[in-house]
């Protein structure tokens, strides 16, 4: 029984991984930019939440329509403005350059807001939800029911709307989309918006769960490059697969091992995928 | 000695056998032409026999020994060497680097020097002496075609196939390459020669191969193989093949 | 030949450093030879080879925490800087064979990931290495702070001067020549006849191999060492920079980007110690946005244009 437990663990764990993920796979896998800046973005929209919950009394739920606006905005403008000038350089050039622009907004946040870890405390948690065997405190739940309403929106979007079958388009050939009349830069910009907009969504979401410093960037970020290693570059559906595996992965693993070894694990599980099948579970062999 | 053997070689790729079976032998000094349709499975069995895709079943013998396993960079130390469709040079090394790559790795020279001295001659022979020098990326598509074409001699190959290298030039350029193939022939040096044009592979090959699908659908003289209903058929349909086939096996 | 020159002159330029009798210069002086040491490693696979490889952290702190496990036990310090070397290069060539055959960014991560995992290896064994605690070495018998000042710097300043030789080598060698064709085409590469696995291999470790015995002196030199100090991810990204900084697949760009970086650094860290990780970040876009072939394409353009006759 303690099995089921440990599973419904995972899968909560593994729905907010999902959305931490998707955004970083999306523009990895349409843009081939690896965006170091992810994590901050993520923490950037905790940050977002808990003030606008320690300040006007807005619940973070409501909060992830904010961020996610904000960092929009954001992303938007550091793609258009500079990421997309070196855009079509190799993996390294683009690398070290949102390492680089990462540095500069980390610092800024370490500045602006200090290290210390902030937590947003609920007036009114919404307690422990039983499900059978099963006890799952409510407040995660939630987060995480709403993680997977917002992954599956984008993904209706990248499905059914005209931006998204652009963005499709350039995942799959840049050069032929170009070719069929997709403003490729704008659709660069957008993707990296989007990216950024499901990161700040997605560290609103989090800010109930995890304390909030710019010093836990690198972890979210780290999370994310796993999930899309496991699942699959550029398509939600492997950023959900991904999401899930990791966190049911890290719940065992945590319960097997003890919860200190949750890290090496999760990286000793990325290499041995690297060595084997680099396109993850579900991805194509796209961009190398 | 046959110089190469192909004894029923198959390359899979998922659900498809691009390579189906091919069973033929090329013997020392030839001049074999390759052609078939698009798609046929021509560059694939390049690829094959190189290591680049190696087989999936069957076997290949080069020079008596069995290359089925080898990796590319064996294959072209034991001799065998190919050009790209798509012309691969090392863009930003000139012209003469590019060959002495091949001189130096696959051709038997020892040091850079003498690479570089052998990268000239080779440069002479194809005519591009003159633009030694330049970048590789800098060059015209005949003149990269040339350089491939330098690339692949460099490596002192015993067998030299040459993957389409009349794609995308005019008629004059057309008759240099035909004239430095012949050239590269009368060296001993054993060439197949996958091609499109037919001039180009009436004039020069002894002996054509032709593929269909991945298998090998006809071979022999070159006038008698393009009579061959099957070959018609296989270019052009069967309706076509009816009326033209005046009478050939 | 002229490079050789060159090497010599900026050796024994350095080696007079001393006689300055300042202390605090030659720190700084030591930390310039040991971010040359590093850029200069990375060039081999990064520059040369053309792998964005980010494991330069790995091998720093593998080599530290090796000389310093060793010297646990009573080795000798030497003795072990040479073993951390030939653990780093080893290592290298084992992992190399699992991760170059990975192209482009997952070749990056594999890379990255390792020192996150060695670091947490070395966090897990405290019995052995120390933990999260860290591991003190051992101090010289009759050093003085003088004497280690001159004793560290001439140690980095060798191993400096070696990697750069060892880089003139193979810059004129069969293998600089066949990693830069790697770099440029590898799959033509391979059908002209390179063996790019082995290739791959010996630059990786390569890249290696003086970081690893540069972790090694650096662990002896600050006598304590803790695991995010020696795998931290800024050692595997500092070189990137300096080579970035100096120019990419040359000979002398790496160390005259470490030397360049430092000294931006040394600037930032007295005016701007709060924002300095920011100015770093910011040096480090300008670099990518406005120089992506480092400095010494800049001299080289001006030296062009003056010297060549119209």
């Amino acid at each position: 029984m303690i099995y089921l437990q440990v599973l419904a663990n995972g899968l909560v764990l593994g729905g907010l991984y999902a959305c931490i993920a998707v955004g970083f796979s999306l523009v990895w896998g349409v843009l081939n930019v690896i965006n170091i800046l992810h994590g901050t973005f993520i923490v950037l929209g905790s940050y977002v939440a808990y003030y606008a919950y320690a300040y006007a009394g807005i619940h973070p739920f409501a909060s992830v329509v904010i961020a996610g606006a904000l960092l929009y905005v954001v992303g938007h403008g550091i793609q258009a403005g500079v990421i997309n000038r070196v855009i079509t350089a190799p993996v390294l050039i683009t690398l070290t350059l949102t390492f680089g622009l990462d540095l500069m907004l980390n610092n800024a946040m370490l500045v602006a807001f200090t290290a210390d870890y902030k937590k947003v405390n609920l007036a009114n948690p919404l307690g422990s939800i039983e499900i059978g065997p099963v006890f799952l405190p409510g407040d995660r739940v939630a987060a995480m029911v709403l993680a997977l309403l917002l992954t599956l929106l984008l993904y209706r979007l990248l499905r059914d709307s005209r931006i998204g079958r652009a963005i499709v388009a350039v995942r799959m050939d840049r050069e032929a989309a170009a070719l069929m009349g997709v403003d490729v830069k704008r659709i660069n910009a957008v993707t990296f918006g989007l990216g950024a907009l499901m990161a700040g969504a997605a560290g609103a979401l989090l800010s109930i769960i995890y304390p909030i410093s710019p010093l836990n960037s690198s972890m979210f970020l780290g999370k994310a490059f796993v999930v899309c290693v496991l699942g699959g570059l550029g398509s939600v559906p492997g950023a959900m697969v991904g999401g899930l595996a990791l966190g049911i992965i890290e719940s065992f693993g945590a319960s097997w091992f003890g919860p200190e070894h949750a890290v090496t694990l999760s990286f000793g599980l990325l290499l041995l995928l690297l060595f084997v099948r680099p396109s993850g579970l579900l991805g194509k062999r796209g961009y190398e | 000695m046959s110089l190469l053997v192909l004894d029923n070689a198959t390359r899979r790729f998922g659900g498809l056998n691009a390579v189906d079976g091919v069973t033929f032998s090329v013997e020392p000094g030839e001049v074999v032409g390759l052609i078939g349709p698009n798609g046929a499975g021509k560059t694939t069995m390049i690829n094959m026999i190189t290591g680049v895709h190696p087989a999936t079943s069957g076997r290949i013998q080069f020079d008596g020994r069995d290359i089925t396993r080898m990796r590319p960079h064996q294959i072209a130390k034991l001799g065998l060497a190919r050009t790209f469709q798509i012309v691969q040079p090392f863009p930003k090394m000139s012209v003469v680097e590019n060959v002495a790559a091949g001189a130096l790795f696959a051709g038997g020279e020892t040091s850079l020097k003498d690479a570089h001295a052998a990268a000239l001659e080779h440069l002479r022979f194809t005519g591009l002496a003159d633009v030694a020098d330049r970048p590789a990326a800098a060059l015209t598509l005949a003149q990269r075609k040339r350089l491939e074409l330098a690339k692949g001699l460099a490596m002192n190959p015993r067998l030299l196939m040459l993957d389409e290298v009349n794609a995308g030039l005019n008629a004059s350029e057309v008759d240099d390459a035909l004239g430095m193939i012949r050239r590269i022939a009368e060296r001993g040096v054993t060439i197949v020669l996958v091609e499109h044009l037919m001039k180009v592979v009436l004039a020069i090959s002894k002996r054509i191969i032709v593929l269909h699908h991945g298998q090998l659908i006809a071979q022999g003289d070159p006038r008698e193989v393009l009579r061959d209903r099957t070959v018609i058929e296989a270019y052009l349909g069967p309706k076509y093949a009816a009326a033209y086939s005046g009478g050939a096996a | 030949m002229k490079n050789w020159a060159i090497l010599a002159a900026v050796g024994l330029a350095f080696a007079v450093l001393p006689l300055t009798g300042d202390n605090y210069l030659l720190r700084l002086a030591t930390t310039v030879c040991m971010y040359a040491v590093l850029a200069q490693s990375w060039n081999f696979i990064g520059g040369l080879a053309g792998y964005p490889s980010f494991a330069t952290a790995a091998f720093f702190g593998l080599g530290a925490y090796t000389s310093a496990v060793l010297q646990s036990f009573d080795v000798p310090m030497f003795t072990s800087w040479g073993a951390a070397g030939l653990v780093a290069l080893l290592f290298a060539a084992l992992i190399g064979g699992a991760i170059l055959h990975l192209r482009g960014h997952y070749f990056a991560i594999a890379s990255l990931v390792i020192a996150e995992v060695l670091r947490e290896i070395v966090n897990t064994t405290p019995d052995l290495t120390g933990g999260g605690m860290g591991l003190n070495l051992p101090l010289m018998e009759g050093s003085s702070v003088a004497f280690e000042a001159r004793f560290f710097f001439y140690a980095m300043l060798a191993l400096g001067v070696l990697a750069t030789a060892v880089a003139i080598v193979v810059h004129g060698s069969k293998l600089g020549f066949g990693l830069r064709c790697i770099q440029q085409n590898e799959d033509a590469a391979t059908i002209l006849g390179v063996n790019t696995y082995a290739y791959k291999t010996a630059a990786f470790s390569l890249s290696a191999v003086f970081v690893g015995i540069a972790g090694a002196v650096y662990a002896s030199w600050v006598h304590y060492i803790e695991p995010p100090d020696v795998f931290d991810i800024l050692l595997a990204v500092k070189p990137l920079v300096m080579v970035l900084l100096g120019g990419i697949g040359t000979i002398f760009g790496p160390p005259l980007g470490a030397l360049l970086l430092l000294a931006f650094e040394e600037l930032v860290w007295r005016n701007f110690l709060t924002v300095h990780a920011a100015v770093l970040g910011l040096i480090i876009v300008a670099l990518v946005l406005f120089l992506p072939n480092g400095l010494l394409s800049l001299v080289r353009e001006r030296l062009k244009r003056a010297g060549a006759p119209s």
